[in-house]
């Protein structure tokens, strides 16, 4: 084969734990408080890490680069519904107590500008390529739900395949420390027991923690990789006692009777199959806006166009590679005009990918019920209601 | 092996495009060139006949041309002007550099035809990525059966490789029509899928290359199968929007299909029912 980049990133492909080997155990679950999560955050920035996780702005759960635990949201819940997006400030401590906020590991991985590559004309005419620039520092992720621990393994088939390993993603993937936390407080939107994905950890993580504020808040603590163990090797824990491991489950048990919303039961691929030319489309198109909200918070919609540029001498050109949208006309612009025109034809395209042809493509669904696409609707659009209509087409009247 | 098989293994960061010299360029119609290429260093691997490159015209941005030609070991391209980037492309002259990436997607598999009987269909610029099959078939007369090549074109002036369907015809079945006639013309004038009921071929035992416009696809497969080949061995070259050419940019879906990846060369029983849903 022939090697063919100049200056390229990514091209072995990754080293990552792979999701779907068994989980690595290391011995019991340990116990941390909060100050062994402050100790957790340290140790992250001692070894060289970005820190990532959950912070407040702007009246909403924003992921930020941290250096202290204390930025992350204390006693902050988040209040959902379609359409609806509140924090409410309650009387606690708890740092994971908010479900999914309009952002995803995918802000960071995937990022919605990258630079893929600059290129300058030299004297005699030729053109010198550079690729696309190496993050600095790797990434930490603290406080990732299981839905996005799923969402970055779907990201991981996409991005990071065997064949062409996307360099930008895998640049940043590559060596990422994933902290996760169990989910204990799911909202009104979240569908993850449906798409198998939470509230439970399972797999993915380098870290996981199961937050527990009956008897104390403290934080179960499990290593799920060599690295994640390590780490919990240097912090301040105790063994984890069987009340505790039973009050963590209890948690985790909690949030799993507590989330209502669920898919159709039947197989997604083949209901979006068969409902290609449903008279739902119509229904949906009469409310959708068009607006692209739902892939923009979507943890796993990875779509893209270009942008090529120079500068003002046409010596240096750059390609920017920016998230775009299933949703806008131009995405699926030919010389000849858009092939999807119409709000029916685009919402049919973004739902049937998500929960149809993504098995087909990737082996996965393209959804794992984070609930997000529900709450950023403006229009208050619910991929679960959309689901179980076209499997139950209606009849006169709204379903239950 | 099916024409829709799995690409062969790809090199490394498929992102980047390598720099190439347009070594020569020869118009074909009034908005329509035909490109040799030459590394400026290091090469492409070997683009197969119905695989495509993405071409970059520096600081206007890239586009699919499917290969359509060998000239030695330089890679051959033919390209309309429709666009931004195809115009860039298609104004270059000689010793201008431009940047390549691929080879991407599916090929014609034209080896498993072997022994078959050849039916070429094409419509407009669907011309060019046909041309290295029908080279290719041309060149092993012993390996395949009759060969029969149906061009159809929307005026005469806008018929490409008119020299090379002439020498061609010495060797196999070629037929040409077009949309509309103009001064001269004395051949049929009509759409390419009025071709296929002459085509000089055994239906049953044939292989068909099928590449144009969607509407002519759809219309020309459907004619080949209504003549009895079998609709597994009509092959057709599918087209969407593409911004990276492997997969990440979601762009090029047709239903379940990546056509950067699972395409452009599908069977015909693949494409059919896409086809068939509008808007898909």
């Amino acid at each position: 084969m022939v090697m063919t980049m100049v200056d390229a990133v990514g091209d072995k492909g990754m080293t990552m734990p792979d999701a779907g080997l068994t989980p690595f155990t290391d011995g019991p679950a340990r116990l941390i408080d909060m100050d062994g999560l402050r100790r957790l955050v340290d140790v992250l920035r001692d070894r060289g890490y970005t820190i990532i996780a959950p912070t407040v702005r702007d009246g909403a759960v924003m992921l930020a680069e941290i250096d202290a635990a204390d930025a992350l949201p204390h006693g902050v819940r988040a209040e959902t519904e379609a359409g609806t997006y509140r924090l409410r400030h309650g009387h606690d401590d708890a740092v994971f107590a908010h479900c999914a906020g309009p952002q995803s590991v995918k802000d960071f991985l995937h990022p919605s500008r990258a630079r893929l590559w600059s290129a300058d004309r030299t004297g005699d005419g030729a053109v010198t390529t550079t690729g696309p620039d190496r993050p600095a520092k790797r990434l930490a992720f603290l406080g990732v739900h299981p839905c996005d621990v799923a969402a970055l393994a779907v990201l991981d088939r996409v991005l990071a395949g065997p064949e062409h390993p996307d360099p930008v993603y895998t640049a940043r993937r590559d060596g990422t420390f994933l902290i996760t936390a169990e989910c204990t407080e799911p909202s009104a939107t979240c569908f993850c027991t449906s798409m198998g994905t939470g509230p439970a950890a399972t797999r993915g993580f380098d870290l996981a923690l199961t937050e527990v504020l009956d008897g104390g808040h403290r934080f179960l603590a499990r290593g799920g990789s060599p690295a994640g163990a390590e780490v919990l090797a240097e912090l301040p824990s105790r063994p984890a006692r069987p009340a505790d491991a039973s009050a963590a489950a209890t948690a985790v048990a909690a949030a799993d009777a507590a989330i209502t919303r669920r898919m159709p039961a039947e197989s997604l691929p083949d209901l979006i199959r068969a409902g290609r030319e449903s008279p739902h489309w119509d229904d949906v198109a009469s409310r959708c806006l068009a607006c692209g909200n739902c892939t923009l918070v979507c943890p796993t919609c990875f779509c893209t166009t270009t942008e090529d540029v120079t500068d003002l001498t046409g010596e240096h050109a750059e390609r920017w590679r920016v998230w775009d949208s299933c949703f806008s006309l131009d995405f699926s612009y030919m010389h000849g005009g858009p092939v999807r025109v119409s709000t029916q034809s685009r919402y049919r395209q973004w739902i049937s990918h998500k929960l149809g042809t993504w098995h087909e493509q990737f082996g996965t669904s393209g959804c794992v019920g984070c609930g997000r696409c529900i709450a950023w609707c403006p229009a208050g659009i619910d991929i679960t209601r959309e689901a179980a209509e076209l499997a139950a087409p209606r009849a006169g009247n709204e379903p239950a | 092996m099916t024409a829709a098989a799995t690409a062969p293994p790809q090199f490394g960061n498929a992102a980047v495009p390598v720099p190439y010299r347009i070594v020569s360029r020869v118009a074909e119609t009034a908005d329509t060139v035909t490109v040799e290429l030459a590394p400026v260093a290091q090469a492409l691997p070997v683009f197969e006949p119905g695989r495509f490159a993405m071409i970059t015209a520096y600081g206007i941005g890239d586009v699919p041309i499917s290969l359509s030609g060998w000239h030695g070991n330089r890679p051959v391209h033919t390209i309309r002007a429709v666009g931004a980037v195809t115009r860039a492309l298609c104004q270059a002259a000689p010793g201008a550099v431009i940047g390549m990436r691929g080879p991407f997607g599916t090929t014609w598999d034209v080896s498993s035809a072997a022994g078959h009987d050849v039916i070429v269909v094409a419509g407009g610029i669907g011309l060019a990525p046909l041309r290295p099959v029908i080279r290719r078939v041309l060149a092993e007369p012993t390996a395949f059966g009759r060969v029969s090549v149906l061009v159809g074109a929307r005026e005469p002036a806008e018929m490409l490789y008119r020299d090379e369907l002439r020498r061609w015809a010495a060797r196999a079945q070629v037929e040409v029509i077009v949309d509309r006639a103009a001064d001269g013309w004395t051949g049929p004038v009509g759409l390419v899928t009025a071709l296929v009921a002459g085509a000089d071929v055994d239906p049953a035992a044939a292989v068909a290359f099928v590449c144009g416009p969607e509407v002519m696809m759809r219309s020309a497969a459907r004619a080949l199968i209504d003549r009895g080949v079998p609709a597994a061995a009509v092959r057709v070259s599918l087209e969407r929007d593409m911004r990276c050419g492997v997969g990440w940019c979601g762009h090029c879906q047709l239903g379940p299909l990546l056509i950067c990846r699972d395409g452009p060369v599908v069977n015909h029983p693949v494409a059919a029912p896409l086809w068939d849903v509008r808007e898909l």
